[in-house]
């Protein structure tokens, strides 16, 4: 299990850190084996910034990032690195830039097998290489030896998932792995990636489109200003959303028959009627806490006044 | 030297080589290399004079110093760049100036470089209070007075060698190439392969000599020949200003005798314009190597 503990995220900006920016405020959640955890949050949220943390590039200012028990933040010197980094794995947003252009694509392979399976024999590594390059659905002809620029942003992508799979992970952290491919591709790359759950994979899946979210994920997790704002069973939290930023985001997903005008007075006209008061509404203009309220069963929000509309 | 070599079949040439590039990259240089006429010139022009500074004190009888010849004679078959108001051969000195031309620029340009590309490598790598400390001795060597300081070391060094002098520029001109690499490696390390190069178990060291280095060789590679031009421009403004090697000679050491013993007024040019001339031709044969290079190295510049 990869678990988020009261995870902070704080940047010193500024001359000297003379100045503290917030961009993740006491992240709290999990990622069970077999199971696809989707992160959804607009540009700046701090989803990406959670992904970097797991995967230590990162470093957490509060809290804990645990990996099966053990303190990731503990794991000091190279060897022990490399025993987290065999178990969990990134794949991130932009193939072009995932990989250095003046080396041939399947060298992120090599950089693999140079870390890690030094004395695999050539052809046993060969068998390997191409296992996982079916498991990927790709051709082993087709990209081995040839330059990033020569592959396509789909190939390159799943060329990188590929390399994940070399090192017999539990957990992947896929940040907005899809977002750079074209739609026929886009569904190849979701379909893998469910693949891989149904073989026992942690999936964390960062997003900023629902869509996705929804078709893959089997929990969801808001992210919004840093802060999670709602998470739960993915059905709970598209079915019944709790917060009014869920909610805005929910309706904000562009639909064929309605102008936007629309969709926002009829969001308004909900949030009006509903005059019921709940356990997790504030009084007005108490700062919301970072703990979440337990709504529903395994169904948390971030407690929100009453009749609040999420501003952008 | 065209009609010498055999020429590609002009129709297959193109396809030829398009077909030779994924496979060969380092062959891909070369090919670009050959058919550039800046490379070829420049490197035509040091090598010869680099050759001869090896070489051709090999074979002088005398040292460079030794009053061997009839003074003030003008170049002549026997003395090939006439000789000295002291009847010193100019044509030895001149060969023993350029070798210690090269050394002062390659030591110098090599410390220079090793210094700025590991200051600026790790700088623009690490960040944070790292980079602070780092910029801020790069910053305090900058703007120190070279020559002053030179000027007071001078004073206390009892005899200044060729070494000493490459070291001292070496340990002066290095902050700007830190800079320079700082920032370039400041933009590549935010690249996402650096992250994929971490995930892969790389360490730092390792992340900075097989990922960001390779990506900017024909910079770090300019950056040196940068410094090496600098190293023998600042050794032969040094030498002139009477600050050079009390033993030994250098062709700004030889320019200096040269207007001290009133050369120019007499008229005896074959005293100052060979080393001149020789100075010039290897800094300006690198600045239009270093124009070359970046035409092979950089794709774009090379489609032209």
């Amino acid at each position: 299990m990869l678990r988020f503990d009261r995870v902070s995220k704080v940047y010193n900006v500024g001359s000297f850190g003379s100045d503290r920016l917030t961009a993740v405020r006491e992240a709290d959640f999990e990622v069970r084996r077999g199971e696809v955890v989707a992160l959804i949050g607009e540009s700046g949220s701090g989803k990406s910034t959670l992904g970097k943390m797991a995967l230590r590039i990162a470093s957490v200012s509060q809290g804990t990032i645990t990996c099966d028990g053990t303190d990731i933040s503990t794991l000091r010197g190279n060897r022990r690195l490399k025993d987290y980094y065999r178990r969990v794995q990134g794949v991130f947003q932009d193939p072009f830039s995932s990989y250095n252009p003046v080396f041939k694509a399947d060298r992120v392979f090599a950089m693999v097998r140079g870390e890690y399976y030094r004395d695999v024999p050539d052809a046993q590594w060969r068998a390997k290489v191409h296992a996982a390059l079916e498991t990927v659905r790709l051709d082993p002809q087709q990209i081995l030896g040839k330059y990033p620029h020569q592959l396509s942003g789909g190939q390159l992508q799943r060329l990188l998932i590929a390399r994940a799979l070399l090192l017999d992970i539990d957990y992947l952290v896929a940040d907005e792995i899809i977002s750079m491919l074209d739609a026929s591709t886009r569904i190849d790359v979701l379909n893998l990636l469910g693949d891989l759950k149904a073989r026992g994979l942690g999936i964390l899946f960062i997003t900023h489109d629902l869509a996705l979210g929804n078709y893959i994920s089997d929990e969801t997790v808001i992210v919004h200003k840093g802060s999670i704002v709602e998470r739960g069973r993915t059905e709970k939290v598209f079915g019944d959303p709790l917060h009014p930023y869920t909610k805005k985001l929910l309706s904000s997903v562009p639909q064929f028959h309605k102008k936007w005008e629309e969709v926002e007075a009829e969001l308004k006209a909900r949030e009006a009627a509903d005059t019921r008061i709940r356990d997790y509404h504030l009084p007005v203009g108490q700062e919301p806490p970072a703990q979440l309220f337990e709504a529903d069963e395994g169904h948390f929000v971030q407690p929100f006044p009453h009749g609040a509309r999420a501003s952008a | 030297m065209t009609a010498a070599q055999p020429l590609p079949d002009p129709l297959a040439g193109p396809e030829g080589t398009a077909a030779a590039l994924p496979e060969a990259p380092r062959r891909e240089a070369l090919y670009f290399a050959l058919r550039n006429k800046k490379l070829l010139i420049g490197s035509a022009i040091v090598g010869s004079l680099l050759l001869l500074g090896i070489l051709a004190p090999f074979f002088f009888q005398n040292g460079p110093n030794e009053r061997i010849a009839p003074p003030g004679l003008e170049p002549s078959a026997q003395y090939w760049f006439g000789t000295t108001q002291f009847g010193q051969d100019i044509f030895v000195q001149f060969a023993h100036g350029v070798r210690s031309t090269f050394l002062v620029g390659v030591l110098g340009g090599g410390i220079g470089a090793v210094i700025g590309m590991t200051v600026g490598f790790v700088a623009g790598y690490k960040g944070g209070w790292i980079d602070e400390i780092l910029n801020m001795i790069t910053n305090v060597v900058l703007v120190l007075p070279t020559l002053a300081v030179l000027l007071i070391i001078a004073a206390y060094l009892e005899s200044r060698g060729i070494v000493m002098q490459s070291l001292f520029i070496g340990l002066t001109t290095w902050p700007w190439a830190a800079r320079a690499i700082r920032s370039q490696a400041l933009s590549l390390s935010s690249r996402d392969y650096v992250d994929l190069a971490r995930l892969s178990g790389f360490r730092t060291h390792k992340i900075i000599l097989r990922d960001i280095a390779p990506n900017m060789s024909s910079y770090l590679f300019m950056t040196f020949i940068l410094l090496f031009g600098g190293s023998v421009l600042a050794a032969a403004g040094l030498d002139f200003v009477g600050l050079g090697p009390t033993d030994g000679m250098s062709l700004g050491l030889m320019m200096h005798q040269a207007v001290k013993w009133g050369a120019l007024q007499l008229g005896v040019w074959w005293w100052f314009v060979p080393p001149g001339l020789g100075i010039t031709a290897i800094v300006g044969s690198l600045y239009i190597m270093n124009v070359g290079l970046d035409e092979v190295f950089n794709p774009k510049l090379r489609e032209m």
